[in-house]
């Protein structure tokens, strides 16, 4: 068979399948057969490049030109100029920096490396031999011929990783626990329950690149002696639960799990569970309860799951984007990792850039990049001219803060700064946003969310949106405001769980930071964004 | 009431399950009851969760736990389409608001509540992991992005389109 001379590689993900993506490929490749053009340029699918622009991105290989497709005759065009007659379509191109960032930074920047996002947008998540060709499996196969389970722990310990989640624990002391915990039957689990709002980087990962998840959960299974695991996706992402399950289909089927794995006698089985709509189960042991078969309430820690999580026995429980760390860590050792990143953070972070920002989508850059750089770097800035009010960082369980401190940059211990690491949402909102609805919607999804267990989450997140309800409607009186603040201390000192606990960050967070908006409510000074919900009006024909 | 035939097709749905996934005594209830909810168009019925019990031996209170505690599954009978907004604060600041009430108004009802018609059953839910084109909303499997006021209307409409022809 002839080589083919060009690639183009369509990105096909939840949301570009939505403008069209499927249809353009489609159209491209009918273009390709009716230039008679097919022994020369191949049509492939891939995962998301991250970035969303309106249209469909494409990537022409081996030139790495960009491209927004946004109709058919786009698609047409694309074929008729660029493969046809060898021209780049200037007016379809788009920037590469803006997919590609390691190329314009400095500095310690230069040192970018895609390590969790290597294969997403590159190759087929569909097609096992893409991900072997591109060292797929490497790891695994190094750990089983060459290496020992304790050995295995000793260098995800020495890369010094840390949970991805947003708890931030050490994943080798994790390991290390789990390993030393005396039981024939453990569990690896991968919580893939993806809901922290503004979160969407384990659904790239799992639609772009699922097999790098198969095969860090089989490395973590040998290393802590685990026959059994779990990938516990949440029932919405439908794309997600097809890719990884294919991806679990495959690597049964040449023998990278199941029952004597590359002849080395370890034997590892692994299956989907699906979620269906908890934000409670992506707290770990919700989520073991969720497995088992129960409501997604969460267990009194310790014994943590190390000692005794799903059935009773010791289970390892890790975020996707930490799983996907795990092969490159091996291949590249410890040392190569360590060296990315800030000193008590290693390695890369995802970041998703969400809100009232230019480029939304994704980056994955080093621990301990500032909020500044990633808001105008990376995000390209605030849109139509606005400028940037409020920001979000971590989730929506993370730390509110206006822009007097975006120099900080984002790791495990910014938040002592003021400024939450968490899932590595970076959530902007312009000047026309209103801290106070802002607050009453975050904990509105908390209220929605608390599984009702214990009093200090169930009551404190409701008695919030009470009293935030009452402010946005210029109902609210000073001491009120006081008083959000104290339902913040109880819960984040009394809640059962995490959920409750870290409620209390953005509604302490946001009282402080706005303070004076929070004021003006309460002295009935005009708000643009709350009079939309004005009370007890009769229905008004058209806003 | 549901008939035999279907509970039989239930049997067949949560056996085959159990063959296909499960690793641990228990550890295959919500995927059989993601299952029959298809099965069934957006809701579990009592006496196909009574089924789902008696396979999987566990108490029918605990599956009827299950599925009240969990958005995603409904025992009422549901909308033949399921609209799920995001109303979290990625989606809320880029128009996620107009976009609720858009959807209140043209289907002249709350959330966890049915359209007149019957078609359309409008819920809340959290993020969906889709903020690169906020606001979102989903409709049964398919997700609907960037939308504006207009465009709702056009998803919608569409839809109505399709049922009557």
């Amino acid at each position: 068979m002839r080589m083919k001379i060009q690639t183009v590689l369509v990105s096909v993900d939840s949301s570009s399948a939505l403008r069209g993506a499927r249809q353009f490929k489609k159209h491209i490749e009918e273009n390709v057969k009716k230039y008679q053009l097919s022994d020369m340029v191949e049509v492939l699918e891939t995962g998301s490049l991250g970035v969303y622009k309106d249209g469909v991105i494409v990537a022409v290989y081996p030139e790495e030109v960009f491209y927004e497709i946004n109709s058919t005759d786009d698609a047409e065009q694309l074929v008729t100029e660029h493969f046809l007659k060898g021209r780049i379509v200037k007016d379809l191109m788009i920037d590469k920096s803006v997919i590609k960032h390691e190329k314009k930074e400095t500095g310690k920047l230069d040192r970018e490396e895609r390590i969790v996002l290597k294969n997403v947008g590159v190759i087929d998540p569909g097609a096992i031999e893409e991900y072997i060709a591109r060292d797929g499996y490497m790891a695994l196969a190094k750990v089983l011929k060459e290496m020992k389970p304790e050995n295995v722990i000793d260098v995800v310990k020495k890369s010094n990783i840390r949970g991805r989640g947003g708890a931030g624990f050490p994943t080798g002391m994790k390991w290390e626990f789990t390993a030393k915990a005396d039981n024939p039957e453990k569990y690896v689990i991968c919580n893939a329950d993806e809901g922290e709002p503004g979160t969407f980087k384990d659904r790239l990962i799992m639609e772009g690149d699922p097999h790098s998840v198969v095969e860090a959960m089989t490395i973590a299974a040998y290393a802590v002696g685990a026959n059994k695991g779990y990938i516990y996706i949440r029932g919405e992402y439908y794309g997600s639960i097809d890719n990884i399950r294919k991806a679990i289909k495959d690597a049964y089927e040449i023998g990278l799990l199941g029952e004597d794995i590359m002849g080395s006698g370890f034997s590892f089985d692994l299956s989907v569970r699906l979620g269906a709509g908890a934000y409670i189960c992506g707290e770990e042991t919700a989520l073991i309860e969720s497995i088992e078969g129960r409501p997604g309430r969460p267990r009194l820690k310790p014994p943590y799951p190390p000692v005794e999580g799903l059935y009773g026995k010791p289970t390892v429980v890790n975020n996707v984007e930490t799983f996907s760390n795990i092969p490159w860590i091996i291949n590249n050792g410890p040392e190569a990792f360590k060296a990315l990143g800030t000193e008590g953070s290693s390695g890369t972070k995802v970041f998703t850039l969400v809100g009232n920002i230019i480029n939304r989508g994704l980056v994955e850059v080093p621990m301990g990049t500032s909020i500044f750089d990633l808001i105008y770097k990376y995000g390209g800035g605030i849109p139509n001219g606005k400028k940037l009010k409020i920001v979000q960082t971590g989730g929506t369980a993370g730390t509110f803060m206006n822009t007097k401190k975006l120099e900080i940059g984002l790791d495990y211990d910014s938040a002592k700064e003021g400024a939450s690491l968490g899932s590595g949402v970076i959530l902007c909102m312009d000047e026309d946003s209103c801290a106070v609805d802002c607050a009453k919607t975050v904990m509105e999804f908390f209220a929605h969310e608390s599984c009702g267990k214990c009093t200090p989450c169930r009551e404190g997140t409701r008695v919030s949106v009470k009293l935030l309800d009452k402010i946005s409607k210029g109902q609210g009186r000073e001491e009120e405001v006081e008083q959000l603040l104290m339902i913040a201390d109880v819960m984040e000192q009394t809640s059962f769980c995490g959920l409750g606990q870290s409620a209390a960050i953005p509604l302490r967070t946001i009282v402080q930071s706005f303070r004076d908006e929070f004021s003006d409510h309460v002295q009935k000074k005009p708000c643009n964004a709350c009079t939309f919900v004005e009370p007890k009006k009769k229905k008004r024909s058209k806003r | 009431m549901v008939s035999d035939k279907e509970l039989e097709a239930v049997e067949q749905i949560v056996n085959g399950v159990i063959t296909d996934e499960s690793l641990a005594e228990g550890d295959v209830l919500i995927n059989c009851l993601h299952e029959i909810q298809n099965h069934f168009h957006n809701f579990v019925p009592l006496e196909a969760a009574e089924k789902v019990a008696e396979i999987l031996k566990v108490p029918e209170s605990s599956v009827y736990e299950v599925l009240t505690f969990y958005t995603m599954f409904s025992v009422e009978k549901r909308g033949k389409y399921v609209i799920r907004v995001c109303n979290s604060l990625p989606c809320h600041v880029t128009g996620g608001k107009e976009i609720i009430e858009t959807l209140k108004k043209e289907l002249g009802c709350d959330f966890s509540q049915t359209s007149k018609d019957g078609l359309f059953t409008l819920e809340e839910t959290g993020c969906l992991g889709l903020c690169g084109v906020s606001p979102v909303i989903m409709i049964n499997e398919e997700f609907y992005g960037n939308l504006t006021h207009d465009k709702v209307l056009d998803i919608i409409n569409n839809i109505r389109e399709e049922e009557r022809g």
